[in-house]
């Protein structure tokens, strides 16, 4: 039977996937794909120019998403995305430019590209996939994996304290922080639509189930076991001060909105500032249209 | 290849008293370059502090970035952003740029480099001159790619190889080096800018055909793909990753051997046409002294010597290094008694020349391990000795 006879076989976010990359690479239960489906949906609502959009990932399988979102789309190195987008963005201040990529990529091996994106107010939305392990290379501790979670270079539970990532970005000087998990579709949408509606360093963190390796080397389950968790341990708490976000081992997960706030972005800084200083002898940037 | 003219907005024409980390930063200016993410090194420092100080009036932009690699990282996407983009660095910066600079060879991406080198290894002399990354520059980000490196003796040079170096990564879509050393970088001379109409520049190979049928990595009839910037509207993919034509990674043996082989043969089948080298009295030489950069003017006085002594003494000096001009040199160890190689290291180009030399004639190497040039006398004792 063909595709038009059963219009419900296609998928409604074909026209912003590489449907000749389908199938995808992630495992069954993983929360990845359904951030991706979110995305695709603020891609839409935001009703931003979407061939002036790009899409950077890092290494990682959450590094793989650039490869299947039908945009301008960079697969970088291990951490480098951010770095790449903000040359990029400077390259041609018209895009919007989105980096998503995972914990280990983005707060790992990235964490310093990421606090001097976030001190610079880089206009940049950040999509950071956090799945408490590195899961590519077979489930290895993380910069974000809980006190005494397991993992397979963690073989006795993890000791080292986690990043609170949304105080980190916040700290670092973010413009708009959210955390979400992968039960809050409609809302890590929202937030989502309202980082591509906005300018400056927007991060969103989106707490996703990793099957195959933390959860099976944790004991908890399958996805829908993850989902049960953060349904029942998740608190929405908009505004909430960052400081207070650490996770713990299947401990509360505290979501939402927690900053936004509009500050200049590092190129409006550079022309108010050297237009300020040199005058007329400045000649003002504006990317592509010089 | 579409060439143009240099936009007189970076072009600072006129006779000027620099140093040679100054010359490059005018260089790129010239060039067309309007993005240079750096990150402070000595001695490399002067060439984005003179960029800083001039890109605010010529329309562009420089950051300071906040290690070598987030500025080479800046570089790509600057690059596929559409601009002519640019980073300088030294040793240890150089090695925290090999990841990436992997990365940008594999998606093809024009940019230039300059080394400002110093001595090493590690944190080394961080003021005092060296030769010692000129096999890092080929080799030092891991697996088979190629690169161009040039070697300027002066910072008129480090001008004029700069411009060239820009165009070179345009026309082979490729990074390109300017492989200097702290005592060009450093050293004050006459440097001589010429109008915008006479700076000779190529083009980006931009794609213009249908917005579906863009590859970023189908190779032309020169073997270079066609490049686009993000933002047209192509909506393409690139990725480090092995690839196919399209960008698509494919991860196997047979797309490994076609993409790999692109990235290297690319450069090495246009080898004749990239390398450019300075022969002096090499038709009837007994002895031919290779060298490069600030080591072949130091060469200058011991050749003289030599000569003076009755030794007959040619030179090349290697303007471009990679590709190595293995060919000419070839050529002549069939002729000559022995060629003799000083650099400022322990040991690296002279591999090249041993390697190009065939077994056909001895190779003496002057080893140097930084901090100062050569004394003259010790590569005079060397062709003397080469003469026997």
């Amino acid at each position: 039977m063909k595709e038009k006879d059963r219009p419900e076989e296609k998928n409604p976010i074909e026209d912003l996937l590489r449907m000749d990359r389908i199938p995808h690479i992630w495992c069954p239960g993983c929360g990845i794909g359904v951030v991706v489906t979110s995305f695709a949906e603020a891609l839409r609502k935001s009703e931003i120019d979407l061939e002036k959009t790009a899409i950077l990932s890092g290494i990682g399988c959450t590094g793989r998403v650039a490869g299947y979102v039908k945009l301008d789309s960079i697969h970088t190195t291990h951490g480098r995305a951010v770095p790449v987008a903000t040359g990029l963005k400077i390259a041609n201040p018209e895009l919007k430019v989105v980096v998503f990529s995972g914990d280990g990529d983005i707060a790992g091996i990235g964490g310093n590209h990421f606090i001097h994106a976030a001190r610079r107010n880089m206009d940049l939305v950040i999509i950071c996939v956090n799945n408490f392990n590195y899961a590519m290379t077979g489930g290895q501790v993380a910069a974000t994996t809980p006190i005494t979670a397991n993992a397979s270079t963690a073989p006795f539970g993890n000791f080292e304290y986690p990043f609170n990532l949304p105080y980190l970005a916040e700290a670092s000087g973010a413009t708009y922080v959210a955390r979400w998990t992968a039960l809050h579709l409609r809302r890590v949408t929202k937030s989502m639509q309202e980082a591509l509606n906005r300018r400056g360093f927007s991060f969103i963190e989106v707490i996703t189930p990793c099957v195959t390796l933390y959860a099976r080397r944790n004991r908890l389950g399958d996805g829908l076991n993850l989902l049960k968790y953060y349904y029942e341990k998740s608190e929405i708490q908009h505004g909430a001060d960052t400081k207070t976000l650490d996770i713990s081992y299947q401990g509360k997960l505290i979501v939402g909105k927690f900053v936004d706030k509009d500050k200049p972005t590092f190129l409006d800084c550079m022309n108010e500032h050297l237009g300020k200083v040199l005058g007329d002898k400045y000649k003002p940037y504006g990317g592509n249209h010089d | 290849m579409k060439k143009t003219k240099a936009d007189p907005k970076g072009v600072l024409t006129g006779a000027h008293y620099l140093d040679g980390d100054h010359a490059l930063a005018e260089g790129a200016l010239a060039a067309g370059c309007r993005f240079f993410a750096g990150y402070p090194i000595t001695p490399s420092t002067e060439t984005a502090e003179r960029f800083a100080e001039r890109i605010p009036m010529v329309g562009g932009v420089f950051i300071q970035m906040e290690d070598e690699l987030a500025s080479i990282a800046a570089l790509i996407g600057a690059a596929w952003g559409g601009k002519k983009v640019m980073t300088v660095t030294s040793g240890p910066g150089f090695s925290l740029m090999m990841e990436n600079i992997g990365l940008a060879c594999m998606l093809e991406t024009p940019l230039v480099i300059a080394n400002v080198q110093r001595g090493g290894p590690s944190t080394g002399l961080p003021t005092l001159t060296g030769q010692q990354d000129m096999m890092q520059v080929k080799w030092g980000s891991h697996g088979d790619y190629a690169i161009i490196a040039l070697s300027p003796d002066s910072p008129q040079e480090c001008f004029d190889l700069c411009v060239e170096a820009f165009n070179l990564s345009e026309i082979y879509r490729v990074p390109t080096f300017v492989m200097t050393d702290e005592c060009v970088g450093h050293m004050h001379e006459k440097v001589v800018i010429p109008p915008a109409e006479e700076i000779e520049l190529v083009e980006r190979k931009w794609y213009t055909g249908p917005k579906d049928k863009y590859l970023p990595f189908k190779p032309d009839t020169d073997m270079i793909p066609f490049m686009v910037k993000v933002g047209d509207g192509y909506r393409f993919h690139i990725t480090g990753l092995t690839h196919d034509e399209r960008g698509y990674p494919v991860i196997n043996a047979e797309c490994q051997n076609v993409c790999v082989p692109h990235l290297v043969d690319k450069i090495n089948l246009n080898a004749d046409k990239i390398i450019k080298i300075e022969e002096d009295e090499t038709d009837n030489a007994e002895v031919i002294v290779i060298s490069y950069g600030i080591t072949s003017r130091v060469t200058t006085r011991a050749v003289r010597k030599a000569r003076k002594a009755g030794i007959k003494v040619g030179t090349i000096r290697l303007i471009t290094v990679w590709p190595f001009p293995e060919k000419r040199i070839k050529e002549l160890a069939k002729k000559i008694k022995a060629f003799v190689v000083p650099e400022i290291n322990y040991g690296q180009m002279v591999y090249e020349v041993e390697r190009s030399a065939f077994g056909q004639a001895p190779v003496i190497h002057v080893p140097h391990c930084g901090g100062w040039v050569h004394d003259p006398e010790d590569i005079f004792k060397a062709i003397k000795e080469a003469s026997k």
